[in-house]
């Protein structure tokens, strides 16, 4: 009966992707920060349950920004 | 994408921006323009070591001495009670787990939307209970019986079968067996005890009047809106889950005003933005001004640790480093004593404790540090 919905389609939630190894360094490097200063996004995040994501991955999020029209920004996972 | 000229500004400047600049300058001007943007926008851009959090505290409290203390009102919609003001604004802010008027904005899928039979499918979602659907229950005190005759106009209304009631109310209802003929539910006492029997079937019969059957639990009230060209739902009670089992749910614009609701179902980036959805509304319909960057950075704190936490002492300032800026925000005496028991080393590394102490914090110019490279 309970009929499934895709979590990722609604309004409310933007687009999220894992960070490969690459873009990972990079990061630290442009900003200058270790894993442990990125906000985080629970492991259990209904989100992020078809990425594939582990403890100390990080998921980047692409914002849809009254302001700035796109943001994007990055979180790690967490337990 | 933007225009090819554009390209090397793409992660300098906000998409927002390069989109104008490329539908209100001169093609063949582009990349001159950008250039003179760009430098108008890093000068526009936040210094390294402002108090932005301060400003943000002083931008959003100032008008909030001005907030109403009323909780009725809901922008447009007659009948339906909605908090607002002033005790919504603190019910988000301390990211409270049940909040005082929950409500769900339901939208349809196509054929639903128009109109037809709006009311039928608000039914539909709304909570029915026995007494709802029961045009009689009347008391067999010989048999310790109580009869319930249905009313199968009302049953049809909420899509609803005599079966599946019967069923509902032998789940719902403990303590009775129930029987059905017709439009007929028989219930029967399933512990035959005489002295109390009676007693016990008028509680019984309280007790089968909220007996649950059909529809969306928690829904209270459902009220069919026209919202621009389509027909939407506005409920009482919230309970999205069970919503979006409905087949003429559109699942992707159904949303509730219950941020934790929202951070189970959706993940946290969605409850950031139902924060600042929120906190706008109301500051918007009480026809204050306060720049959305305050209410972002209030939402990206409340969410940076991947669950919902409010600005209380066990929320976000709980996870201060700083004994004494906890200390600073409530209950000063117990923090101190527990830091004291701990033996906590305070680094100093934040505004508050240096404040407290009287002497520079690490903001504005007290920011940059000397570092020297020592000789060996």
């Amino acid at each position: 009966m309970a009929k499934t919905f895709d979590v990722t389609k609604h309004v409310l939630v933007p687009k999220h992707t894992k960070l490969s190894e690459k873009e990972r360094t990079e990061l630290f490097e442009k900003y200058v920060i270790e894993l442990q200063n990125l906000p985080r996004i629970a492991k259990n995040d209904p989100v992020i349950q078809s990425l594939d994501v582990k403890e100390g991955d990080i998921v980047k999020i692409s914002r849809k920004s009254a302001t700035a029209g796109e943001t994007v920004f990055y979180r790690r996972v967490s337990a | 994408m933007v225009h090819k000229d554009l390209a090397e500004f793409e992660d300098k400047l906000p998409l927002k921006l390069l989109q104008e600049i490329e539908e209100l300058a001169p093609a063949a001007k582009l990349k001159k323009i950008a250039k003179k943007v760009l430098e108008e926008y890093e000068a526009a851009k936040i210094d390294a070591g402002e108090a932005v959090g301060l400003v943000s505290a002083e931008s959003i409290g100032e008008p909030g001495t001005q907030m109403t203390l009323n909780t009725f009102h809901f922008a447009g919609v007659a009948e339906m009670n909605v908090t607002m003001g002033l005790p919504r604004i603190i019910e988000i802010l301390d990211g409270r787990k049940s909040i005082k008027t929950p409500n769900m904005e339901i939208y349809l899928k196509s054929p639903y939307n128009k109109g037809k039979d709006i009311r039928e499918i608000a039914l539909r979602v709304k909570e029915t209970s026995l007494g709802d659907v029961a045009k009689e229950f009347s008391l067999n005190i010989g048999d310790l019986t109580i009869d319930v005759v249905l009313d199968e106009a009302t049953v049809k209304l909420v899509d609803a079968t005599f079966d599946e009631i019967a069923k509902a109310v032998e789940k719902g209802l403990t303590g009775v067996s129930v029987k059905r003929s017709g439009n007929v539910l028989t219930l029967k006492l399933k512990e035959k005890d005489e002295t109390k029997g009676l007693n016990e079937l008028y509680r019984v019969k309280e007790r089968a009047k909220d007996v649950y059957v059909k529809g969306v639990k928690g829904v209270t009230q459902v009220l069919p809106v026209k919202r621009q060209e389509e027909f939407i739902i506005i409920t009482a009670g919230s309970n999205l889950k069970k919503v979006f089992e409905l087949d003429f749910v559109d699942t992707d614009r159904t949303v509730t005003n219950d941020i934790h609701e929202i951070r189970d179902l959706f993940g946290i980036e969605a409850a950031r933005q139902a924060i600042i959805d929120e906190l706008f509304k109301v500051i918007e319909t009480q026809g204050l001004n306060v720049d959305i960057r305050h209410i972002m950075l209030v939402a990206d704190t409340m969410t940076a640790g991947g669950e919902i936490k409010g600005i209380t002492r066990y929320g976000v300032v709980s996870e201060k480093a700083s004994v004494l800026a906890r200390a600073s925000f409530e209950t000063p005496i117990k923090h101190v004593i527990n830091a004291s028991l701990k033996g906590e080393v305070d680094k100093l590394n934040s505004v508050v404790e240096n404040v407290m102490l009287n002497q520079t914090g690490p903001l504005g110019t007290g920011l940059p540090r000397l570092v020297a490279k020592r000789e060996e």
